[in-house]
């Protein structure tokens, strides 16, 4: 395997102690949320398409949401080429799996371990894989839900949100999931939390799919948007209360 | 060029506490389940006790991604002992393992505050507390994490422990009963949760004797 490095000039190797070093400083194109839940026959995940560079909605026809071997499905947020890279790990690893040929599948809980550890074992290294990963499933009819930091911190829950899908639709989830969702009313819920986001994440876009997984496989929906409404009298007059001359 | 400073730490706290008290022949361990990062909460079901051998239960506030992986070095080197002795680990051989682990890195951290409970040879309670490199003690109770500076005083006020200055050295364990000690417990995980944003939503309880563990679940403020 012949790896090709480009040169970057960090100055001098003698008195630089980074010189020589090609780790990840921060995140170029990026992802935002991913929220998921849990729901009676599987798992839900939603996502939009954005890919941002910076400020910029750079790309805006990225599927942040794969399936991943017949029992899973891997939401990322951050950036996308590492996100990539683990879709390329994934892929290894599924195929080393099926090469046993002893009908033994990956299941979500352990493509989750895996994932847990390679994000942990780059953080040790001191050059991480910049993404937050949601990682859903169902295998012999138990569901599974669980995150993964870039840090190597991981959980399970009945639902996930990254970034700021941690902050706005983590409350109306707690809110008002059940463990007995339909197919319609888990949809309804996701659609109620990309909503908030759309209206008060701004690289978010209005843009989504939503991935369902189940004990029979993966479908992932067709991009849409939702319908928004702005005429609320606090968009239309926003300094309302706040009259300036600026 | 200046040098680039890192704009990421491979370190965080996901909060919690972490609870044990020894008994005459029984030993308590208990946490909370809430898992957090900055001012949000992650999680409220995630349990922080591990049982590493049949006599010894680990219990780790910190850093949930370092307290996984230092679980899984003592589980697979327990793995070993089991195929080299064809025993289980005592609780104070574990106790000095899980020192020797932490010191391992000691120039790079397990961000992990652990407590130690389990039952030693003699079948008698006991506890042993730990700092994030590895310095250890016997105790007869400890309190670690976010919300230990709030039960540590209280535990020392009720279990009135023995100076460790004394001599002949006098033991740490408590005269208090099961029971009264479980019952202790839930009392200091309620008040801390009160004032410590970081510890909450349930409390774990396990319950060590020479014929097995027992574990109770107690509900805690949400907020």
């Amino acid at each position: 395997l012949v790896q090709f490095t480009i040169p970057i000039d960090n100055g001098d190797a003698l008195k630089n102690a980074e010189a020589d070093s090609q780790r990840t400083l921060y995140p170029y194109v990026t992802g935002t949320s991913i929220v998921a839940i849990k729901y009676k026959d599987g798992v839900l995940m939603a996502s939009d398409m954005g890919g941002s560079y910076g400020s910029t909605l750079r790309y805006k026809n990225i599927e942040r949401v794969k399936a991943i071997g017949k029992h899973s499905l891997l939401g990322a947020s951050g950036e996308i080429s590492d996100f990539q890279e683990i879709l390329r790990y994934l892929d290894e690893l599924v195929l080393n799996d099926n090469m046993w040929d002893d009908g033994n599948s990956l299941g979500p809980k352990e493509v989750h371990n895996y994932l847990t550890r390679v994000m942990y074992n780059r953080r040790n290294k001191f050059n991480p894989l910049w993404n937050t990963l949601v990682l859903g499933g169902v295998k012999n009819g138990e569901s599974y839900l669980g995150m993964v930091s870039m840090i190597g911190v991981s959980f399970e829950d009945n639902h996930v949100a990254t970034g700021f899908g941690n902050h706005l639709a983590r409350p109306i989830l707690r809110d008002e999931w059940r463990a007995d969702l339909s197919f319609e009313d888990g949809v309804k819920l996701l659609e109620k939390c990309m909503r908030v986001l759309l209206y008060r994440d701004r690289s978010a876009i209005n843009k989504l799919q939503i991935a369902k997984i189940t004990e029979e496989g993966v479908t992932v929906s067709q991009p849409y948007s939702l319908k928004t409404f702005w005429e609320f009298q606090a968009f239309h007059n926003p300094t309302a209360g706040a009259q300036g001359s600026w | 060029m200046t040098k680039q400073h890192a704009n990421w730490s491979p370190y965080d706290n996901n909060g919690g506490t972490c609870v044990a008290i020894a008994g005459s022949d029984y030993c308590v361990i208990a946490a909370d389940t809430r898992m957090s990062t900055g001012y949000s909460i992650l999680t409220r079901d995630y349990s922080k006790i591990h049982k590493l051998a049949d006599k010894a239960v680990l219990s780790s506030s910190g850093f949930q991604a370092d307290v996984k992986a230092l679980q899984k070095v003592l589980k697979s080197r327990h793995l070993v002992y089991q195929h080299q002795h064809n025993k289980q680990m005592s609780c104070p051989a574990m106790a000095q393992l899980l020192s020797n682990t932490l010191y391992f890195k000691r120039f790079f951290p397990y961000y992990a505050f652990n407590v130690l409970g389990g039952l030693d040879e003699q079948g008698k309670g006991c506890v042993f507390t730990y700092d994030a490199v590895g310095s250890y003690e016997k105790v007869g109770y400890s309190a670690q994490g976010s919300g230990s500076t709030l039960i540590m005083p209280f535990l020392d006020n009720q279990l009135k422990s023995p100076s460790p200055l004394l001599l002949p050295a006098q033991d740490a364990i408590t005269p208090l009963s099961e029971p009264e000690a479980v019952d202790l417990v839930k009392t200091v995980f309620a008040s801390a949760t009160e004032r410590d944003i970081y510890t909450g939503d349930k409390l774990e309880i396990m319950i060590l004797k020479a014929d097995g563990i027992r574990t109770e679940v107690m509900e805690l403020r949400k907020d």
